[in-house]
């Protein structure tokens, strides 16, 4: 118990500072801070985008694409909606399908409010420990679910398939759900 | 915040489109839909988050020689960040992703007739799968039909009946080749769609089936 906590606890404070890296990006221009994201997340990307079909010259292209759009969108970034590794994710994602599957992905209509300068840093802290709660979670799903939920995300299954799979896990994402849904009609209001 | 939404999209077409992995009409009629639907667009965030935490807790690849010093010379090259995006306000009918296809809100949208009132516009998407928008007129009837494969009805504007269920602004039907049904538009409101397939819809009788060449569909 007190092991798992440690490690919580070390994640939240490794997202804070992802977070706080962006915001130096967005409002410094700052490549040390660029440089620490680029250590940690541009392999993780490298990976993803291998697993989901790229060799790895197309990897490693895409990738610095990635790390490139990360810098150029900084200010887009809205902490209280997204985990650090989320945003970085929706973006490898889009690289990935432009330059793999070379199709196109509309995307819903933005709200009509963008990431504040300087967020709430409670509402901040509790999509990190979310967010974190979800990864904890996932990774401790019995394997043959994480097989199926990566299989879905490196693209081996169309939606029909992952229709038809009783053995998804969906559950680990119900109070990440509730949380956004929260967050969202508080921000209508 | 449209809190009326009754009818919502499947976990399959949500952690499908969070992984970019639906033909591009199916990815478009999710777009629309979490466009116009709250809990959509959380139950998305949180699907995107589970993408999210296979990057953080997923496996890392070597970098080539001189990545990072690669990747900053890029931004140099790339100049100023791009500006933030500004959301239009909504005032039309078509949520922003449709409005994209169409190049404008209903206004913009070239209708052809398909016979007994009903009218179609077909999206120009890739050949996996199709999208169109449809009008019919308050208390018509779209042909009965089955399918072959998944199609998404998206209502926008009005509100249809069918076999299963009332579905009105911003509700999606998820109909799978099970499903045989008869849409029939209330009759307060023309009734406008946005429907997607990703196999032929099979009409039942002659008088549909003549039509179906010309609904290319």
């Amino acid at each position: 118990m007190s092991e798992s906590y440690t490690v919580t606890r070390t994640k939240d404070s490794e997202n804070a500072e992802w977070v706080a890296c962006i915001a130096r990006i967005r409002d410094n221009q700052d490549q040390a801070a660029f440089t620490r994201l680029f250590r940690h997340f541009a392999p993780r990307v490298k990976a993803f985008l291998i697993r989901s079909g790229a060799d790895d010259t197309l990897a490693e292209e895409c990738t610095q694409e990635v790390m490139v759009t990360l810098w150029r969108k900084a200010h887009l970034f809205d902490p209280t909606r997204a985990s650090a590794a989320t945003w970085i994710f929706t973006i490898a994602r889009n690289r990935k399908i432009d330059a793999i599957r070379r199709v196109k992905r509309p995307e819903p209509e933005d709200l009509p409010w963008g990431p504040e300068q300087e967020p709430d840093q409670a509402d901040v802290l509790v999509l990190q420990q979310e967010s974190e709660h979800l990864g904890t979670a996932i990774s401790a799903l019995p394997e043959k679910q994480r097989v199926l939920i990566e299989k879905a995300y490196y693209g081996d299954l169309t939606h029909s398939e992952i229709a038809e799979e009783t053995g998804l896990p969906l559950g680990t994402i119900k109070s990440r759900i509730r949380l956004a849904l929260d967050r969202l009609r508080h921000a209508m209001k | 915040m449209k809190e009326t939404i009754k009818h919502h999209l499947t976990d399959a077409l949500l952690m499908a489109y969070s992984a970019g992995t639906l033909p591009e009409a199916f990815s478009l009629t999710v777009a629309a839909h979490v466009s116009m639907c709250d809990e959509c667009r959380a139950r998305l965030g949180a699907f995107d988050s589970v993408g999210g935490a296979l990057i953080e807790e997923g496996e890392t690849a070597a970098l080539s020689q001189g990545s990072l010093e690669d990747t900053l010379a890029r931004i140099a090259r790339a100049g100023p960040p791009e500006a933030p995006r500004r959301a239009p306000g909504r005032k039309g009918v078509l949520p922003a992703p449709i409005r994209d296809y169409v190049g404008g809100d209903l206004e913009a949208v070239h209708w052809r007739p398909v016979g007994m009132g009903v009218k179609q516009a077909i999206l120009p998407t890739a050949q996996d799968a199709s999208a169109r928008l449809l009008y019919i007129p308050a208390g018509a009837a779209v042909p009965d039909h089955g399918h072959r494969g998944t199609e998404l009805t998206l209502v926008l504007q009005g509100a249809f009946e069918d076999e299963v269920d009332h579905f009105g602004p911003g509700d999606i039907e998820v109909a799978d080749e099970e499903l045989d049904h008869t849409p029939v538009a209330d009759i307060g409101q023309d009734c406008i769609c946005l429907a997607a397939t990703d196999a032929p819809l099979r009409f039942k009788g002659w008088m549909p089936r003549l039509a179906q060449p010309f609904l290319r569909i």
